[in-house]
């Protein structure tokens, strides 16, 4: 087990082999796995965003899907009418990405300015309830939206957004744009959860009273901090859309806000990396259960892995409750 | 149009009664014991599955219904047993994981056992054909049974919580656990008793809707997030609330489906109206709890609870 003062250098050795991982996945002849690669990528964006909610202010979201859902829906809609060159509320549809991207988040934060001013009111599990209904609101809005392809979506024609110099259209270029954005968004968080507003955060998460008493209040803190989760939530949104080429309402399904809750427990809660190492292994096992079983000769639970993967969580949720994270680093103090 | 409205409004009545008892187990499990439950949707199913097998096997509905009872009960013994009893004093975060993954489980362990083809069953001969309620008007006896069950496992609730013993215990520990523990009061048994009458009441539910809907790998989830937004407006740990939210969402969602396109029709072009009514009309129970949520933050039955 290692000590929390070897982590600048597990920071490093994970950005080294996630900077090197393309070349690694050519010589191994299976570059097909940079796609799932770059899913990591953006899923981890998504984790650590729900981190600063769950693990460093204790505010339990089960809603966090839907902000990924506006993220992807913005880049979606606005691919949409750029192809069929009609306008949306009077706007042209748009691929170029310097628009695109900072419209996705600034959009997502609206959303959740406005959720968030609503659901704070609430504490516990009627938090926990009304983020999960929001989350369904959302869905079943997009669910409606008959002329973005309702419950099938839609595919973007045309193509990933478009940025100068960048071709996002490259995988190997996009992977990179994408491990680009988290490092910077994961730089982000790491600053922010250590700053003073950090502090505030972990003393509304320990005693709310205390802090009403001290004369700050909880309400704004959670509310900003809700914003800029709901934010880089939108952000991985806008990547996977880019990524996929494709946007549906099973992007903001509950059961995704709960798989990023899994994520996120498995990797370890209020750690930022753990997040992140949650969301490798969770994919890994996506990706190589069904494999695995079908080489134990298991064929039956190739197709059902859930049915491992559902008893595994509930293992780790009793006995590991540490995550990822407890099991690699001792935590000092 | 009356006639439609009266049509409608039984529907969300008999939608009402599957809501109620499946938040009946959820608010009390939650109420008593202080659990999300999560996977109260997975025993819904499990009834479902449980009645369409023993109704093949029997040739009879009624008593595939009646064997239904101790497998739903075998299975809620064995979560309660083995995944929420370690759970009672965790946090609500790992309530909500620990319930996430036996929902994984269940829905990939029926979807191994009987494949993804949903199953169907026939609406029991007795109770099929429909009931002349005016001379214009007739409405299906199945669906008036199914409001009648509802009713009735309400005013047993009802009876058990208010007039009996148990359920004095019941409302005891739902205030003050410690209290009632240190009075003497076997807590485990209680805890596992209120469990497994929960499950029934999902059971029975999911068994009921066999005839009305198709039974398939899923079937729960939908209800179960209907049901938590019924226990939070009606206020959590209340039963008296668990029916009140139940019927409002029923009504709320069957009458918003069925006339808010026609309504906005009335000001907007046709087109438009479709789009926005059905959009409005799937969101609806979600935007009246949060309305509820805004105005009174725990509730419409707020269960008083010692810190």
């Amino acid at each position: 087990m290692l000590s929390e003062k070897h982590l600048p250098a597990f920071y490093a050795l994970g950005a080294l082999l996630l900077i090197i991982l393309p070349w690694i996945l050519t010589a191994a002849d299976s570059s097909y796995l940079i796609s799932t690669a770059t899913r990591l990528v953006i899923f981890a964006i998504g984790a650590v965003s729900l981190d600063l909610l769950i693990g460093y202010t204790g505010l339990v979201s089960f809603g966090h899907a839907a902000f990924f859902g506006v993220g992807a829906y913005v880049v979606g809609i606005l691919a949409f009418h750029n192809f069929e060159e009609t306008t949306f509320l009077g706007f042209d549809g748009t691929l170029t990405g310097l628009i695109v991207l900072p419209l996705a988040i600034l959009i997502s934060a609206l959303f959740a300015l406005i959720i968030g001013a609503l659901a704070l009111r609430t504490k516990g599990v009627y938090f926990i309830m009304i983020t999960l209904s929001f989350g369904q609101m959302l869905f079943f809005l997009f669910v409606s939206l008959e002329a973005y392809g309702g419950d099938d979506g839609m595919m973007m024609f045309e193509g990933r957004n478009i940025l100068p110099a960048i071709d996002l259209n490259d995988r190997i270029t996009f992977y990179y744009f994408c491990l680009a954005i988290f490092t910077a968004f994961f730089l982000f968080c790491h600053r922010l959860v250590r700053s003073k507003f950090g502090r505030v955060l972990a003393a509304i998460r320990q005693n709310e009273d205390r802090m009403t008493s001290i004369g700050i209040r909880p309400y704004s803190a959670k509310l900003l901090i809700f914003v800029i989760a709901g934010a880089g939530a939108g952000l991985a949104g806008a990547l996977m859309a880019n990524h996929t080429e494709f946007v549906s309402p099973g992007l903001t399904h509950w059961t995704k806000s709960g798989d990023l809750m899994i994520v996120v427990i498995l990797g370890g809660i209020g750690t930022l990396i753990g997040p992140v190492m949650g969301a490798f292994v969770f994919l890994l096992l996506e990706e190589f259960l069904p494999i695995i079983f079908h080489e134990l000769g298991m064929d039956l639970l190739k197709e059902h892995w859930r049915v491992v993967f559902g008893p595994i969580l509930i293992l780790i949720v009793l006995f590991a409750k540490t995550g990822l994270y407890g099991l690699i680093f001792k935590k000092e103090g | 149009m009356t006639q439609l409205f009266f049509e409608q409004l039984l529907n969300g009545l008999q939608l009402g009664m599957f809501l109620f008892l499946v938040s009946a187990g959820l608010t009390l499990v939650f109420g008593f014991m202080n659990i999300i439950n999560l996977a109260h949707g997975s025993l819904f199913m499990i009834g479902a599955y449980a009645v369409a097998v023993l109704t093949n096997l029997t040739g009879s509905f009624f008593l595939g219904l009646l064997l239904s009872f101790p497998v739903v009960a075998a299975f809620a013994l064995v979560i309660e047993l083995l995944i929420i009893r370690p759970l009672y004093h965790r946090d609500h975060l790992d309530q909500v994981l620990a319930t996430f993954g036996l929902i994984l489980f269940f829905n990939e362990g029926v979807s191994i056992v009987f494949g993804r083809t949903p199953l169907f069953l026939n609406v029991p001969e007795a109770l099929s054909g429909a009931v002349q309620i005016t001379d214009t008007f007739s409405y299906p006896l199945y669906r008036i049974a199914i409001i009648t069950v509802g009713l009735m496992v309400a005013a047993i609730l009802w009876f058990i919580i208010v007039k009996t013993r148990t359920g004095m215990r019941i409302r005891a520990g739902t205030t003050n656990p410690e209290m009632i523990r240190a009075l003497g009061v076997n807590i485990q048994a209680l805890n596992t008793t209120i469990f497994v009458v929960g499950a029934l009441f999902a059971g029975l539910a999911g068994g009921l809707s066999g005839p009305l809907t198709s039974v398939e790998v899923g079937m729960g989830e939908n209800l179960l997030i209907l049901s938590f937004v019924c226990i939070v407006i009606g206020g959590i740990g209340s039963i008296r609330g668990a029916l009140l939210g139940a019927l409002t969402v029923g009504l709320v969602d069957t009458l918003g489906r069925a006339f808010l396109p026609d309504l906005l029709g009335q000001f907007l072009d046709p087109a438009t109206a479709n789009g926005i009514g059905a959009a409005l009309s799937s969101m609806s129970v979600y935007l009246l709890m949060i309305i509820v949520l805004i105005f009174k933050p725990t509730g419409l039955f707020p269960v008083a609870r010692a810190a």
